[in-house]
């Protein structure tokens, strides 16, 4: 028996290596939940190797903003006069679009729709990755002791990379939407259909479930629906690349991810999404007139005797249509709250029918705004629309503007 | 290419001491998981493997061998999100081939090791894929093309690693 055991020694070894680990296998195929019973080897395993992870990518952090931050300063005057013209850009930008997201809201709340939005996120370092290309998931450097909470969401500014999939102190594994294994909402920008996204063994994000007969065009922005209850709606997560047929009647298109997913340095952890009832949104924060007049050259004071209604040259139907009014205050609130209380001509705020306010702004904008661009360095040409705006149901004489305008 | 058949009298057993044991596998499974953050083609490289390959043939035990594949497959395993054995499984039966193999033949010169490491790669990844396919189900595609660059690619990496990893060795 002995000469037996010791002639199969290594097979025996080998057999009983073998069947121990099918056996560990088994046991944890068939929890469909989190795998607890591997859990304290995977924190040995992430406890040794994520330290120096963190420790190289300390030192290349560091290394990379003393040579960012003192030395490499060559064309910052050039970038710096580039990046204020886009902010000047992009602040005109986001007073369209504030005003179509007030509309928005608006148009929500008349019907009761509930919101979701992204009210903390916390930025996060990758650390490291799987190392396996079966395994598409990488680490972060954010953990438990940092309030992350297995399928919180994970962005990026370009768009959508993973949610967290493991929490251990330090540390969190992060799956990626490209690994076969995740599953993500996702709705065509469009075309408003609506799919889940997978990613492919080949590591190729894919968009499933969008019946063969439907039209989908290449080039496609693809969004988060938010019915997987991680992704909050609206995030972009790719763009269509290819689109062919699948099985079972349905398409196969192919995407291009917006976050660069090969090349992931920092990251930011949704760490709370809120959801609430839409309403219109209580103050402006300006309108692109006040942005334009700010830029405008200066224009000499309006003589005194000047009629209040050519001050301003504003369309006399704008005056005449009984939704005035609420433009008028939809103006005045672009001024700033403390602003509007101030003005006694100011009403208050009442649902309108947003096309029709919209369209009444328009007008009115560019002769408000020039005699207002003297005072830019306050915040005054929103508020000479009060003396022309009126409702026309109060007719009421003029306050001086000046004392309002310039406090100085 | 010379892959000489040799008695077990005649090949030379290494061992490694305590750091070296510990350190490399460990250093190898750091650089597995960092370097294609940086370098994403490097995700086709397999170090933990190539290491397990190296000890199993220098050691020439088959016990050890498929120990420290085991130990090496199931380290790496626990840094991904699959579930824990598909890569101790598969690196415990490459361990226990190379370690028998380096018993039979000379695998010292960088011909012989080229040629083994190809091998073992692919016998690696054959057996990756029967256990996640058969045993835990997951859906996984099955390329010959990619698996021999893949191959060839690790092939080339290992003779260069083997013959830095050399000087760790130790005369029994």
């Amino acid at each position: 028996m002995e000469s037996v055991l010791g002639r199969y020694k290594n097979l025996i070894v080998l057999t009983a290596v073998l069947f121990a680990q099918i056996l560990g296998l088994a046991v944890q195929v068939k929890r469909t939940t989190d795998t607890e019973s591997s859990r304290l080897i995977r924190v040995w395993a992430v406890g040794t190797v994520t330290p120096f992870e963190k420790a190289l990518v300390w030192i290349q952090t560091s290394t990379g903003s003393l040579w960012h931050n003192y030395f490499y300063l060559r064309g910052v005057r050039a970038e710096n006069r580039q990046l204020k013209d886009q902010i000047e850009r992009m602040r005109l930008e986001q007073v369209r679009m504030s005003q179509d997201a007030d509309q928005a809201r608006r148009l929500q709340a008349l019907l009761a729709f509930k919101e979701q939005f992204i009210s903390r996120t916390m930025a996060a370092q990758v650390i490291g990755s799987s190392g396996s290309e079966q395994s598409r998931s990488v680490y972060i450097d954010k953990g438990e002791k940092d309030g992350i909470k297995p399928d919180m969401a994970v962005i990026t500014a370009d768009g959508v990379v993973g949610k967290v999939l493991r929490v251990y102190g330090s540390t969190s594994l992060v799956l990626l939407i490209s690994d076969q294994s995740s599953g993500v909402g996702a709705i065509l920008e469009k075309s408003r259909l609506q799919g889940i996204l997978r990613g492919t063994p080949a590591g190729e994000v894919t968009l499933e479930k969008v019946m063969s007969d439907e039209t989908v065009a290449q080039g496609e922005l693809v969004l988060t629906s938010g019915g997987d209850r991680i992704f909050p709606k609206g995030l972009p997560i790719g763009t269509v690349t290819r689109v062919f047929p699948g099985n079972e009647g349905f398409l196969n298109i192919r995407l291009k991810p917006a976050a660069d997913l090969s090349k992931l340095e920092e990251v930011l952890v949704v760490t709370r999404i809120d959801e609430k009832q839409a309403e219109p949104e209580k103050s402006n924060p300006g309108r692109a007139v006040d942005i334009l007049a700010e830029r405008l050259p200066t224009v000499p004071p309006k003589p005194e005797n000047a009629p209040a209604g050519t001050a301003t040259a504003a369309p006399s139907g704008t005056t005449q249509n009984p939704s005035a009014s609420t433009v008028s205050g939809t103006a005045v609130r672009a001024t700033g709250g403390a602003n509007s209380a101030a003005d006694p001509q100011v009403k208050p705020k009442t649902p309108a029918p947003a096309s029709g306010g919209l369209a009444a702004r328009k007008p009115a904008a560019p002769d408000a705004a020039a005699p207002g661009a003297p005072t830019a360095a306050g915040n005054p040409p929103a508020k000479i629309l009060p003396k022309t705006v009126q409702p026309s149901a109060e007719p009421k004489p003029q306050p001086p503007a000046p004392d309002q305008d310039n406090p100085q | 290419m010379a892959i000489t058949y040799t008695s077990g009298e005649q090949v030379e057993v290494y061992r490694f001491s305590l750091p070296a044991t510990i350190l490399i596998p460990l250093v190898a499974l750091f650089l597995q998981a960092w370097v294609p953050l940086r370098f994403h083609f490097f995700s086709i490289f397999d170090l933990p493997l190539l290491i397990t390959i190296f000890f199993a043939m220098a050691r020439r035990s088959q016990i050890a061998g498929l120990l420290t594949g085991a130990l090496i497959g199931v380290i790496q395993d626990s840094l991904t999100h699959q579930p824990i054995g598909l890569y101790g499984l598969s690196k415990t039966v490459v361990g226990y081939g190379a370690s028998s193999l380096g018993v039979k033949l000379d695998a010292e010169n960088a011909g012989a090791r080229l040629l083994l490491t190809l091998v073992f790669y692919v016998v690696h990844e054959v057996v990756y894929f029967l256990i996640a396919r058969g045993l835990v189900s997951l859906h996984m595609e099955w390329s010959w093309q990619h698996e021999l660059w893949s191959g060839l690619a690790n092939a080339f990496l290992g003779v260069v690693l083997y013959a830095v990893l050399d000087r760790f060795k130790q005369r029994t």
